[in-house]
């Protein structure tokens, strides 16, 4: 490669020792290909059943990185070759991020489908099925009556909160509600059941207390911070300009706050709680504790064990019956259930952002 | 009329602003009672347990403190671990999204990440004994053979590969995009003005990144990562089903036996107990509680003491 550099006299001195463009391109398809040989060889001369193609990309990935460094090393010289480097490195994290991520999708719809698609699977309960068939339907009443009853308790709650932080709260007591709330965000989500059970066992002195209302006080823990945390950010993003000329036409500040505060900011508030929720419907330790698992239905939230989703997905696993599979079908599918709900909720929060989004024309 | 003049304007107190305030005020209230509220409950119920006899715990453990000490360890490894993992990831992609990227797919490269998020951590938990622990198993053997000499790597190798170390790659893979985001957001806030004056004294981007975007960031770094911690210390579901546990203190990665961690021995334990056991559990999470507490604090510390002096925003 020196040779390149005596043979060829500085012409231009812009371009004069400076990799071709795309070279980086050329350069990863090359290593891509000499590693792909190296695994076709192996596969040919039989030392390895099946082609790795895994190996292929992590091997020729890292043959990349060699190459592209060496090279730029002799033509540009060591800062160009470190920034090479650096890139290909950076870009490699972000896509090694990626695997898990389409491995689980794939994996949850390749092994959930076939029980996610009986007929039986939203419309009967677990109770009396022994072995293959059966559904989710008990679970699914459950996650909906706990998740919907945390959120009608953490909304007013964490937007009452998130109002006086932006509109009232001045001094201490604003300050550490809003470290607090940060620290909140925290909480690992077991010692939010922990709390919960800690609360009812003490208050009806019962200490093998379960049931569905539990649950959601636990999940309320979890919800408010995060509803707290996004209203806050939306509120502060309505314009000062909509408050003074409320209160310069002599409107309350409690109906400015209702009447045009609120109203402005409502899709992001919105789509803030709808984060929230899909942040806590997947949570299966606290209602693991307080909750507790069922096999058939329970609508009634105060009384008896009330199974849900998460819940449902562990339990198939963890005991699993005589026929084991059907047992980890029903976990993959129910798995699958909860992963749609999820990206949903996420969907439809990105596009009410998206569509009802104040416009400030930044 | 000159006195009249000296005395200040005072709004007119209606009765829907003070309902409407303090209604705010109560909530808000609420939320720091709530905190305490935890704190006292979990304390209450836990008191039984510190005192407890020695035959209500299981195996040959005597008092509460050594039951729990294993299960501490086992935290503690594997949230570090995992943050060894995570850290350096994190910021790979927090800078590919940030620098490296071509800006209009940089927000939706931002989403993709954040659906990691999104994913509940029951499914990582089946997706790391269905999928991660059969393909990496192969791997442990491998590593037990070549570098058994070195403590953490000694064998016996692990037939199923539920150990401690695949439950690690599982923890880095649920806290990455809680490190990623608030990385993210730190570099996005670099002084533009730094960036470009290390751009035009001849610096390469990875020059620039390194004399003006991690000096910025390096507070930001350091408080997500610790974010991070807490969120791995506490994560119970997906260590509960993939680990293979056993109550002792292990050093060894790819062995069969691990030391459990306290989140995941509650879920586990927590349906079949009864009597002092409960109490036992229910104090080993306040353990938890505390040291999740107290790595938060410390680093919404950092965090806004970052805030004051940065100047971007």
């Amino acid at each position: 490669m020196s040779s390149v550099l005596e043979a060829a006299p500085l012409t231009n001195s812009l371009t004069a020792g400076k990799l071709p463009r795309r070279s980086s391109l050329w350069v990863l398809l090359a290593s891509w290909a000499v590693s792909a040989a190296f695994f076709t060889m192996l596969y040919l001369s039989g030392a390895v059943d099946g082609f790795n193609i895994v190996g292929t990309a992590v091997f020729g990935t890292v043959l990349y990185c060699v190459a592209i460094y060496v090279l730029s090393r002799l033509v540009e010289g060591s800062r160009k070759a470190k920034d090479r480097l650096m890139t290909a490195l950076v870009t490699a994290a972000f896509v090694i991020a990626l695997l898990p991520l389409i491995s689980i999708i794939y994996t949850t719809v390749v092994n959930g489908l076939p029980a996610f698609l009986t007929p039986t699977f939203f419309t009967s309960s677990q109770r009396n099925v022994v072995g293959a068939g059966g559904g989710v339907l008990h679970a699914i009443t459950g996650t909906l009556l706990v998740t919907g009853v945390a959120t009608l308790i953490s909304v007013p709650i964490g937007l009452l909160t998130s109002i006086y932080l932006v509109e009232y709260g001045r001094g201490r007591l604003a300050r550490s509600i809003t470290f607090f709330v940060d620290v909140m965000t925290g909480i690992p989500s077991i010692v939010a059941g922990l709390f919960a059970f800690a609360l009812f066992a003490l208050l009806f002195n019962d200490p093998g207390v379960r049931f569905g209302f539990g649950g959601s006080i636990a999940l309320s823990v979890l919800m408010i911070p995060v509803v707290v945390r996004s209203s806050e950010e939306m509120l502060k993003l309505v314009p000062n300009e909509l408050r003074e000329a409320a209160f310069a036409l002599g409107v309350p500040k409690w109906l400015t706050i209702l009447k045009v505060v609120l109203p402005t900011s409502i899709a992001g508030i919105v789509t803030g709680v709808m984060l929230s929720i899909a942040r806590v419907i997947g949570e299966t330790a606290p209602l693991l504790i307080i909750a507790g698992f069922t096999s058939s239905m329970n609508y009634d939230l105060f009384s008896e064990r009330m199974m849900t989703l998460p819940v449902f997905v562990y339990t198939q696993y963890a005991n699993q019956g005589a026929d084991s599979q059907a047992y980890i079908d029903r976990a993959w599918a129910g798995a699958l259930t909860l992963i749609l709900i999820v990206m949903l909720l996420n969907g439809l929060a990105r596009l009410i952002a998206h569509w009802f989004s104040p416009k400030l024309g930044r | 009329m000159t006195t009249a003049a000296a005395t200040t304007i005072k709004a007119r107190q209606r009765p829907g602003d003070r309902i409407f305030s303090s209604a705010t005020v109560i909530s808000g209230s609420l939320i720091l009672a709530m905190l305490a509220a935890v704190a006292i409950f979990l304390l209450v119920e836990s008191l039984p347990a510190f005192v407890a006899a020695p035959e209500d715990f299981s195996g040959d453990v005597t008092n509460f403190w050594s039951y729990v000490g294993p299960l501490v360890f086992g935290t503690i490894y594997s949230a570090i671990l995992a943050l060894l993992m995570a850290v350096p990831v994190a910021i790979g992609i927090a800078l590919f999204i940030s620098h490296f990227a071509p800006r209009k797919l940089a927000q939706g490269l931002g989403y993709l990440v954040d659906l990691l998020a999104a994913v509940p951590s029951v499914v990582f938990g089946l997706w790391g004994i269905g999928v991660l622990a059969p393909l990496v198993q192969p791997f442990y053997t491998t590593i037990v053979e070549w570098f058994g000499w070195f403590t953490p790597f000694a064998g016996p190798v692990s037939g199923t590969g539920r150990t401690i170390f695949t439950v690690s790659i599982v923890l880095a893979v649920m806290i990455l995009p809680i490190i990623t985001a608030i990385c993210r957001e730190i570099f996005l806030q670099t002084p533009l003005l730094h960036e470009e004056a290390a751009l035009a004294l001849g610096a390469t981007r990875w020059e620039m990144i390194r004399m003006a975007v991690l000096p910025f960031g390096l507070p930001g770094i350091i408080s997500a990562s610790m974010l991070g911690l807490g969120r791995a210390l506490g994560e119970t579901m997906a260590v509960a089903m993939v680990l293979s546990p056993s109550p002792e203190v292990i050093f060894q990665l790819l062995t069969a036996q691990n030391s459990n961690t306290i989140a995941a021995n509650i879920a586990l334990n927590f349906p079949e107990a009864h009597g002092v056991g409960v109490n036992i559990l229910l104090a080993t999470g306040l353990i938890l509680f505390v040291v999740t507490l107290l790595v938060n604090m410390l680093a919404r510390v950092i965090i806004n003491s970052r805030k004051a002096f940065s100047g971007a925003n």
